[in-house]
């Protein structure tokens, strides 16, 4: 019978099915970071239990630890926030796990990490008490956001119980336009299915669209599955993915490279799998888009208007009347860093559009390098020089400005354009009005001081 | 873990769609390395205006749902990070009962390993509830209107266990299914 690159994945970590009807499935890597991991680790240790296999487990310290530029080791801008640094530390030293400490030369945010020392590896199930590990799944591994619960689970006895969930692959087709990005499809998918469109699916993507991704961009796209309800969302490997992962620190080498590339060739859905949604979308109808309200599924194509009836909690959030054309917006903050979007293409497309330009006045930005080693590549090109001289303030890699855990943020009713993923109210701060989008318009929009695309800069400043 | 059988108790509604777990307790409330003390942070965003006074237009700030320890509300519940805190305040605040017209997978996985029971059911149902509201796991039931629910969720609900000591039962499954996948895909290792 044919299989989808999913079942594949499944039936591959599949133990036994269990008397309740759940599954048993062989986890092969568990990450952790400072503000979920922490307290799974501390009752591993409190219970006298340990790690079934320590060194397949790895932490990184990112969600609270600073982001300013010459940051110290227990470092954060949250009350308390040091107390979570320490404590992950010992517990991860007391449980011998992978620590990648906050002044190692690896760290950074998880799912830029995670790809980059190649510990997500296509045909391994991968979780993490983190929602975005879906993200992951751009690099074919079966990875996907749990509790802190379910961490302990995952650590202790290798395996996680799970419900095999529904299966919905979403195939673009065509080709996408000029100056539309990766995070402008995944905003346009969940405005078009809405935030719980994905209805706890695992997605597969596919496509012409999705094939001609670079691997970055592939993990943008899959980064906000979470923000339509997807159970996780997954995609092929093909010849990028080898060519990414060939070489990095924990990826397969010599004869084991060969054999898991021998594995790996097999990881596609067949011809004639069965999926339990199965939709297909054109590329030439996605626009950049950005989001106006307080749900992801709340975005709109950059030259539409924000509507003008309903959405009355959300509208009053933003401060918006209703009917504004995105560029009516003036903004005080700018933003460019997170899981979604903190990728070195990410910076080389943002410090195209601001170079050689000024931030414009009253505008705070910010640029938060996804790891050490985007930051350190960022620099060897002189990126950190043209968003310093445009205005921008150069960061040390983490989340803290995506999710403000009581330190960083903009002021309150500051209207914020981000490359992040989640406009939630007071995600980036209390009252905080943030207005997702890709790099490239959150640059134009911080040099313009309205949301502008970066087309719409070069016609103002040329004209 | 408490098991779940039969709940009785005011159900609060909250009739809205997409309520995050950032709403459920701002990354500003969960202060310490714990799963307990979380009650206070409990939708502080608009249970509290200014530092921490009551708002008094705030549902659960009103009688009788002050008491409530059922939750009604709209689509996609607890979507948003992973926070496994929203469940532990929800449960440390008194709640026991989420009835929903859909939830965020990861916050559904969390109420269940934590002894609060999630209840997926259409919106004219959910709104039909008011008052006290008895819930009957066993039969599953809300009042008169049944639900369903996996039974591997309903049993991990009414007996309440440790579940690492329940998989640790499998353990020599576990051991042999990893020795022959380290056999097979030896580059995994």
């Amino acid at each position: 019978m044919p299989r989808t690159l999913f079942d594949k994945l499944w039936d591959a970590h599949h133990i036994k099915t269990l008397e309740s009807g759940a599954s048993l499935i062989a986890i092969d890597r568990v990450f952790l970071h400072e503000r979920t991991g922490s307290v799974a680790l501390e009752s591993i240790v409190q219970s006298g239990r340990a790690p079934r296999a320590p060194k397949s487990v790895f932490c990184t310290v990112d969600h609270i630890v600073s982001n300013k530029d010459g940051r110290g080791k227990d470092d954060s801008r949250m009350p308390g926030g040091d107390v979570f640094i320490t404590a992950t530390r010992h517990a991860a030293q007391a449980t011998g796990i992978n620590l990648i400490d906050v002044l190692d030369a690896d760290q950074g945010i998880v799912h830029v990490i995670s790809p980059e020392l190649g510990i997500a590896q296509p045909g391994l199930t991968l979780v993490c008490p983190d929602s975005h590990t879906c993200s992951q799944g751009a690099l074919g591994a079966l990875a996907w956001g749990i509790g802190s619960t379910d961490a302990e689970h995952a650590i202790v006895t290798g395996t996680l119980r799970v419900k095999k969930p529904p299966q919905m692959r979403i195939t673009i087709s065509g080709k996408l336009k000029a100056g539309v990005s990766a995070k402008d499809v995944a905003l346009h998918l969940i405005a078009s299915f809405g935030a719980a469109g994905a209805k706890r699916c695992a997605v597969e993507y596919a496509g012409e669209v999705v094939e001609s991704m670079p691997i970055e961009a592939r993990l943008t796209l899959c980064n906000m599955a979470v923000e339509f309800a997807a159970f996780t969302a997954v995609i092929a490997p093909d010849i990028k993915t080898l060519e990414y992962l060939k070489g990095r620190k924990f990826s397969p080498s010599d004869e084991k490279w060969d054999m898991a590339c021998e594995d790996w060739r097999h990881l596609k859905s067949d011809v004639g799998a069965q999926f339990d949604y199965d939709y297909h979308v054109d590329a030439s109808h996605i626009q950049p888009t950005v989001t106006w309200g307080t749900s992801p599924e709340q975005a709109i194509a950059i030259g539409a208007s924000i509507p003008k009836k309903g959405y009355s909690k959300a509208l009053a959030y933003m401060g918006l009347k209703g009917g504004e054309a995105l560029s009516d917006l003036e903004i005080g903050g700018a933003f460019i860093g997170s899981c979604t979007n903190a990728r070195l293409s990410d910076l080389r497309l943002a410090a195209s559009v601001v170079s050689g330009r000024q931030v414009a006045e009253g505008v705070k930005a910010i640029c938060v390098p996804g790891s050490m080693a985007v930051r350190r590549a960022a620099e060897a090109e002189g990126l950190d020089v043209i968003f310093k001289q445009a205005g921008f303030e150069w960061g040390s890699p983490g989340c803290a400005l995506c999710f403000y855990a009581g330190g960083e943020t903009f002021a309150p009713k500051t209207r914020v354009i981000s490359s992040t993923n989640r406009n939630f109210e007071g995600r980036q701060g209390p009252e905080v009005r943030t207005h997702l989008a890709s790099p490239s318009v959150v640059a134009a929009s911080a040099i313009s001081g309205r949301i502008v695309g970066p087309d719409d800069l070069s016609n103002r400043t040329t004209a | 873990m408490t098991p779940f059988i039969v709940h009785s108790g005011i159900a609060a509604p909250m009739l809205r769609d997409n309520i995050d777990t950032d709403q459920i307790i701002p990354s500003r409330e969960m202060t310490s390395v714990s799963k307990i003390g979380l009650s206070d942070g409990l939708f502080a965003g608009e249970r509290y205006v200014k530092a921490r006074d009551i708002n008094p237009s705030f549902i659960l700030n009103q009688k009788p749902f002050d008491s409530a320890s059922i939750l009604l509300t709209g689509q996609n519940f607890g979507c948003g990070s992973s926070r496994e805190h929203a469940v532990w305040a929800l449960k440390e605040y008194g709640f026991r009962v989420i009835i929903a017209e859909s939830f965020g997978d990861i916050f559904y996985n969390n109420c269940v390993r934590n002894g609060i029971l999630p209840i997926q059911m259409r919106a004219e149902n959910i709104s039909s509830f008011s008052g006290e509201v008895t819930v009957n796991l066993q039969n599953q039931t809300v009042n008169d209107t049944a639900f369903v629910i996996a039974k591997s969720d309903k049993a991990m609900l009414m007996e309440g266990l440790d579940m690492i000591g329940q998989t640790l039962i499998h353990q020599a499954e576990i051991e042999e299914f990893f020795t022959t996948d380290e056999a097979v895909r030896a580059w995994k290792y």
